[in-house]
């Protein structure tokens, strides 16, 4: 009976190496809140490696964090000369795309994990952009989808911070991602990675959740939900606003 | 002080729209218009999507226009007939923009329709501006230019006449449902007033005395762009709140400021300078629209193409 229980233990474990090395992570935060003052965030993501046994010592070990925002579909659209002007011609729409993403690994990307285990877990923000129909009018929709990336990295919205996972006696990690201030709401989904030669050993997740608060989540509630009253009251708000400062001024050229 | 705009949803500084509000209300003090052609490209140029400024630019000039008109009817210089037969033509007209505004934004082709309008309105109103004013100026060193005469034209002889009798005219309401149509549409398009249309059309084209010519726009502006907020309001959802008061603000403060400076200057000094400034906003636009753009690709809402 023993000797069966420990071949079950033995094959669970050859099968399952990955549960050799856990994380055992957190958070600084994981709740932001977008008031009237937001000006961004930074989140501290931080952990430790628990292990039963003593790491193996050919392959260093490497650590991926990413933090995804909710995605939304999206249409990128191309600029052509026409008739001596810049417009808008080609479109494509995309069913999906995250609206904030940011990687952060311990040594580069390519060091850090290999394209297969890029490819299976999804780390790289390409992997997460989802192209809808078969674009049959884009030639190159590559060209779109790179754009896309490249127009939501300079606005800080998309992130690749390489070597920026701090690794202290293959045990201790921790970074910083910084959190711009035109988020959108929603879970952003938070994970981390561990690798070795490349290949993910063990994955941890969690939530990090965006939202609007006091009168900033008041006035986008009314705005979408009863915008005909919201219309009246910016109308309003605005006449008041006008007539108190003019009259206000005028008070003070008085005196 | 950086501020959270809830419906724009980026964070700008709070003093640079006090002083943006500022310097174009010292402008429209100044000259008498009512800024908004000026207001929305520079909130494009701050980083506010198109959209907002657009919708948030009309929230803000019912409010500035609102102080104006007061005044204009304690001083009995508001034709409220014809005041109102434009406004039936406005309201036409704030309604078809808007459709117009919605349909292209769909295409992804508003942007174009925004800045092309404000080229060719700017463009036209600017130099005819110009040219006006310097043939004035030229006329005033000449020394006594005789008074204008009302001609007879094609108005004149259009059916459904009325009595507009504080502008003491008997015209045909056509010309005049027709101007407030066209002023909708720009409304609900460009986010302005339309002042710098009205005015000149309700002088050359109807033939109104030019004492209740500003009263009479700015109660029709009133109306017209208080519609188009709520028309964006309740299909967009492009309003912000935020925004317009702290515009408002500073826009109100600097319009009194304009006012004050306005006096001293000479009406034809100040047109051939609010010529000129409607031609470099006007150039600018242009230039931007001919010149390769750094980046040729932009990522827009989805939905409908």
């Amino acid at each position: 009976m023993l000797r069966i229980l420990s071949i079950v233990a033995l094959f669970l474990l050859s099968a399952l190496p990955v549960r050799a090395e856990e994380i055992v992570a957190g958070l600084s935060q994981n709740r932001v809140s977008i008031t009237a003052t937001f000006v961004g965030s930074e989140i501290l993501i931080f952990g430790a490696v628990k292990r039963e046994s003593p790491p193996p010592q050919d392959v260093p070990l490497e650590v991926v964090v990413v933090v995804e925002g909710p995605s939304a579909p999206i249409t990128v659209r191309k600029k052509d000369k026409r008739f001596g002007i810049w417009v808008n011609t080609d479109a494509m729409e995309l069913a999906a795309a995250p609206s904030f993403y940011a990687i952060a690994t311990s040594d580069t990307l390519d060091n850090t994990i290999s394209k297969l285990d890029d490819f299976r877990h999804l780390i790289s923000v390409e992997r997460s952009i989802h192209i809808s129909d078969n674009p049959f009018n884009i030639n190159d929709p590559r060209e779109f989808t790179d754009a896309l990336i490249r127009i939501r990295e300079k606005s800080g919205l998309y992130k690749r911070l390489e070597n920026s996972v701090k690794l202290a006696q293959d045990t201790l990690f921790e970074t910083r991602i910084a959190l711009p201030a035109n988020l959108t709401e929603g879970d952003y989904r938070t994970r981390i990675l561990l690798t070795r030669g490349g290949q993910v050993t063990s994955e941890y997740e969690t939530i990090i959740n965006v939202q609007k608060v006091g009168l900033e989540r008041w006035i986008f509630n009314l705005a979408h939900e009863k915008p005909l009253i919201y219309g009246l009251l910016s109308l309003v708000i605005a006449i008041a606003a006008g007539w108190g400062a003019s009259a206000a001024f005028r008070m003070i050229l008085r005196n | 002080m950086q501020i959270y705009l809830p419906i724009a949803e980026v964070s700008v500084n709070a003093f640079l729209l006090l002083g943006l509000g500022g310097i174009v209300g010292v402008l429209s003090g100044m000259f008498g218009v009512g800024g908004g052609f000026l207001m929305t490209p520079l909130l494009f140029f701050i980083g506010i999507p198109p959209a907002v400024a657009v919708a948030t630019e009309a929230n803000q000039i019912v409010a500035s226009s609102f102080s104006g008109v007061l005044a204009h009817l304690k001083r009995k210089t508001v034709d409220l007939r014809m005041g109102c037969v434009l406004l039936v033509g406005g309201l036409i007209g704030a309604a078809l923009g808007v459709q117009i505004f919605n349909a292209l934004k769909a295409i992804g082709q508003v942007d174009l329709l925004v800045k092309l309008s404000y080229v060719l309105f700017l463009g036209i109103i600017g130099s005819l501006m110009f040219v006006e004013s310097l043939r004035a100026i030229m006329k005033s060193r000449k020394g006594g230019g005789v008074p204008k005469r009302r001609k007879h034209t094609w108005v004149h002889n259009l059916p459904f006449k009325m009595k507009f009798r504080t502008s003491g005219l008997y015209i045909s309401v056509i010309p005049p449902i027709m101007v407030g149509v066209l002023v909708g549409i720009l409304a609900a398009i460009m986010g302005v007033g339309g002042g710098f249309i009205m005015v000149p059309a309700m002088i050359y084209l109807l033939g109104m005395p030019t004492k209740v010519v500003v009263g009479t726009s700015l109660f029709q502006i009133i109306f017209v762009t208080a519609f188009t907020t709520l028309l964006h309001a309740t299909t967009n959802f492009t309003v912000d709140m935020g925004l317009a008061v702290l515009l408002l603000v500073g826009g109100v403060i600097g319009a009194q400021i304009g006012a004050r400076i306005g006096v001293r200057l000479k009406a034809e000094q100040l047109r051939v300078l609010l010529a000129f400034m409607v031609l470099a906003v006007c150039g600018k636009l242009g230039l931007d629209l001919l010149i390769q753009p750094a980046e040729l690709f932009e990522l827009g809402a989805a939905g409908g193409h």
